[in-house]
């Protein structure tokens, strides 16, 4: 402890005042009021929540279930898989009030790479990936660069950006289109990990890592509350902190049996589920998250406080440039080709998932999870209507719309906060 | 009644909780030049935009008689049609067009085609040039000229819409002495040639050397008119008028022990980060442990700047000096570097420099201490929530919760909220521009008490302000700057309004 400011009354006052503020939180919590607050507190955060809901049970009624069958869920997670990943960088590069246009053309680039090296060299499959992802960071470094050092607009330097790595990848697959990969490479996309430990029907390897997972979850939000309530903070009541973990349990145990009923565990759904931690801890838990925030919240203010700034920009695209780089590998994995047109209107999935899922088109505001639900949001509309056999024209003004209402809903949230200041 | 051009009576503005103008009275006769004279925030602007228009009619009581017609103002459209323009200290001129359509914004030369007549517009343009006596093709990009013939430019879009009153917002401010001159001869000239002007200046001498008549206005009220042709009217009796603000804020008792030197500051010299001019020139000053220094000084002569630029050169191009801390050189290229060596700064405008408004209490302190609540990169978020409740409650920040969003507080408490994060860094001397700038009374003792604290914690503490009577209130010792000099430190037992205004107020030439 560095203080010295506050006066000398202070650690009486605080000893005092930390039971106090406990015995305040377990009377307050003990009603059900604590549910609405809940759901309410945050509107913005928890209405994206209630729209996927909907959303989902929508597509349940009008497809008399297909949309949830065992099939169908597993190709939504490996279809948008990499529309996720790129979503989580992206969302970090909108909340810094940045925007990242180059991200297709970034996927294509990184997987034409790896093809190369892969088809047309015979390299191993792992060489392919390691080239790919560095093929990423060197991208994110460039455009880090002429944003942070230079001070170019991102919107300029990635126009410029969709333009160059396009270019770059025609130049690499000579304008044609390389496949098959090798088996090996294939897997990172396509493979399952099943059979491990037998099952009658299903898989039990899945439902043991999805029961694990869900122990793991319980666990660390245990520790979590059990943290704050040391440190004399709000928590919600206990029951409700049951039935929440109880929620979440049965959500991912009834998604894991979908699975484990198909093919298995997605090899990519663990790369997924891993960034998506990651990440989460990295934006809400890490000095670089929290001042990827203040950056975006307002400049001058953490310019201010002592936030490098350019710095955390530059390692802002970087960290893009790598994911787009994770992006690529497991598309040309999946579509088995390393295609010059590879990744094309990525960007605007991605941009469009960061938006619906919450990120403020001024900055400062946003979440990974919120951009994952703002992808699934896509990811499931899609799906559905392609199950109904909807038009492709009329997907595409349904969708258009669906991102015009979200960011009209964040415009309006605003609105009314700034009316009631 | 009818020899006055202009005349205001019983001007009375509103904004919600302050009461800019009551009652101003202001009559300016026809063909001179009438000086303006007052304090930061005495109403001398405000009174200015009820005048051309853009406070419109209804939103201010009183009476504008101009040319003996009551006039309703419905914006600066109307004022100027009527014969007023407003040139403002910021300049309008958009620089990457040419001053020819720069003049003629707004008011375009149409041709008969209804398209613009670039030839007829030009021409016009270099007449009103040289009756400006500005040497520049009317094709030239305003971006192009300094400061002095912009506003140059400025007077002659205002000669080309017919101007009779013509109003100067502090022309002089941001020029240097050549340029001061030439306006203050054109101003002389067009004075000559029938046009009123009204110009509010800082600069007494000047005010001196050309007005008329100079209307003082204190708080919002009309002090007095003065007739500048009296010899018994010089700098010392306008000052006398501008000052003697009551005493209406009460300070909390503080006894004085200053211990060692803590900071040290030696030819601080800072240039404009755009134009070629010193906003800070040779700054000297030094601030001992236990003290509270205020530094005083009007609008533009370079407090911010001053304090910006050592907090790590936040502000404008270094040119020389150095910084002390304990006796140590510093030298804080960086914010983050400031900080490290002790140094922390809480703006005068906290809601576009000081805090995240869309982030809560909790965050917005430890935005600047992040280093010392983590470890490994990783924030605590615990820890960070407990320092952030032990600010909230010694600092007495009236909100439920630190989750609390900061932008839904109120002045006051945004204002505890950026004292806590700097407090949070553990700095040894600490810069508080305008620290009650907007807030209430009561929340005013609060922070005064803050700071009565911190300085009885051994901190050594600069209050920058523009009310001088809350530095005689609360400083040990106040130094007063004026164009970026240091023109004087006056220990708070002999310091006076009137004293520290005269030295405000001194120019270059009389530093010596």
């Amino acid at each position: 402890m560095t203080r010295t400011i506050p006066p000398a009354s202070e650690p009486e006052a605080q000893s005092a005042t930390a039971p106090k503020d406990v015995a305040a939180t377990e009377t307050v919590s003990a009603g059900t009021s604590n549910v609405v607050q809940l759901f309410t507190r945050n509107l913005r955060t928890s209405g994206i929540y209630i729209a996927f809901v909907a959303i989902v049970a929508l597509f349940a009624v009008l497809t008399d279930g297909r949309s949830l069958s065992a099939g169908n869920i597993t190709n939504v997670v490996l279809q948008y898989s990499y529309i996720l990943i790129l979503a989580i960088g992206m969302v970090i590069v909108i909340v810094a009030g940045h925007i990242d246009l180059s991200v297709g053309s970034v996927v294509a680039l990184t997987g034409a790479v790896s093809a190369v090296l892969v088809i047309r060299n015979g390299a191993p499959w792992w060489v392919g990936v390691l080239a790919a992802l560095a093929t990423g960071v060197l991208v994110g470094a460039w455009q880090g660069f002429w944003v942070a050092y230079v001070g170019i607009p991102a919107f300029i330097v990635t126009l410029a950006g969709m333009l160059l790595f396009r270019g770059l990848t025609l130049e690499v697959l000579d304008n044609k289109s390389l496949s098959p990969f090798t088996p090996e490479y294939q897997k990172v996309a396509n493979g399952f990990l099943n059979g491990l430990l037998g099952g009658n029907g299903y898989d039990a390897f899945t439902l043991l890592v999805f029961a694990l997972a869900a122990v793991g979850y319980a666990v660390s939000q245990w520790r979590t509350r059990a943290g704050r309530v040391a440190y004399g903070q709000a928590v919600e009541s206990f029951p409700l902190f049951v039935v929440k973990i109880l929620v979440v349990a049965a959500v991912v145990m009834a998604f894991a049996w979908k699975l484990a009923t198909a093919r298995g565990l997605p090899i990519v759904l663990i790369i997924l589920a891993a960034l998506i931690m990651i990440y989460t801890v990295v934006t809400k838990r890490t000095v670089f998250g929290r001042q990827v925030y203040a950056i975006g919240g307002n400049l001058s203010a953490a310019t201010l406080s002592g936030v490098k700034v350019r710095m955390v920009n530059f390692w802002i695209f970087v960290n893009m440039g790598l994911l787009a780089g994770v992006a690529g590998v497991v598309f040309s994995s999946r579509s088995n080709t390393a295609a010059p047109g590879a990744g094309d209107m990525f960007e605007l999935d991605a941009i469009a998932a960061a938006f619906i899922g919450g990120a403020a088109v001024t900055g400062g505001v946003g979440s990974v999870v919120g951009a994952m639900v703002g992808a699934l949001i896509m990811a499931v509309m899609s799906n559905g209507m392609s199950i109904l056999g909807v038009d492709q024209s009329l997907q595409s003004v349904i969708k258009g719309l669906v991102l015009l209402l979200a960011v009209a809903f964040d415009v309006y949230n605003k609105r009314r906060a700034g009316s009631s200041r | 009644m009818a020899d006055h051009i202009l005349e205001m009576r019983g001007i009375t503005k509103t904004f919600p909780g302050v009461k800019a103008l009551s009652d101003v009275t202001l009559a300016v006769q026809p063909g001179e030049v009438h000086a303006i004279c007052g304090e930061n925030g005495a109403g001398k602007s405000t009174l200015m935009k009820v005048l051309s228009g853009v406070y419109p009619a209804g939103s201010y009581e009183g009476e504008i008689v101009f040319e003996g017609q009551v006039c309703n103002f419905g914006g600066i459209r109307d004022s100027e049609h009527a014969g007023i323009v407003i040139i403002h200290q910021e300049l309008a001129l958009v620089p990457f067009l040419s001053i020819a359509e720069n003049i003629f914004l707004g008011s375009e030369r149409k041709g008969r085609s209804g398209l613009i007549d670039w030839n007829k517009a030009n021409a016009e343009a270099g007449a009103l040039l040289r009756a400006v006596g500005l040497d520049e093709s009317p094709t030239t990009p305003v971006g192009q000229l300094g400061v002095g013939k912009q506003q140059l430019v400025e007077i002659a879009k205002a000669l080309s819409k017919d101007v009779k009153l013509l109003i100067l917002d502090e022309p002089t401010a941001a020029l240097n002495d050549t340029d001061s001159a030439h306006l203050l001869g054109l101003i002389r000239d067009l004075r000559d040639r029938g046009i009123t002007s009204i110009i509010i200046s800082h600069k007494l001498n000047e005010i001196v050397a050309l007005a008329d008549h100079t209307t003082v206005i204190r708080d919002g009220r009309t002090v007095e008119t003065l007739d500048m042709a009296d010899p018994a009217v010089d700098v010392d009796r306008i000052i006398r008028g501008m000052v003697g603000r009551d005493l209406d804020s009460y300070y909390p008792e503080r006894e004085s022990h200053p211990g060692e030197e803590v900071l040290r500051v030696e030819n601080w010299t800072v240039k404009h980060p755009s134009q070629d001019r010193l906003v800070v020139d040779g700054a000297s000053f030094d601030v001992r442990a236990g003290e509270v220094v205020g530094i005083a000084g009007l609008m533009g002569a370079g407090r911010t700047e001053l304090a910006m630029s050592i907090f790590g050169r936040s502000y404008g191009n270094f040119v020389s000096g150095r910084v002390f801390v304990h006796g140590n050189e510093v030298k804080a290229k960086s914010v983050a570097e400031a900080i490290d060596a002790g140094i922390a700064y809480a703006t005068e405008d906290r809601k576009k420099y000081g805090l995240n408004l869309i982030d809560d209490i909790s965050r917005n302190i430890s935005a600047a201490a992040l280093g010392k609540l983590s470890s490994n990169g990783f924030v605590n978020g615990n820890e960070e929530a407990k320092v952030a409740e032990e600010s909230r409650t010694s600092m007495n920040i009236k909100a439920p919760t630190v989750r609390s969003i900061v932008g839904k507080l109120s002045g006051g408490n945004q204002q505890k909220v950026v004292l806590s994060k700097w407090l949070l860094t553990d700095p040894d001397v600490l810069i508080l521009d305008e620290p009650t700038r907007g807030i209430d009374v009561g929340a005013k003792f609060e922070i005064y008490t803050i700071i009565n604290r911190l300085v009885a914690a051994g901190k050594a503490v600069v209050v920058i302000s523009s009310e001088l009577p809350e530095l005689l209130g609360i400083c040990d010792r106040i130094y007063t700057l004026s164009a970026g000099r240091i023109t004087g430190q006056v220990p708070v037992r002999e310091a006076t309004q009137e004293r520290l205004m005269t030295l405000m107020t001194q120019e270059k030439e009389l530093v010596g």
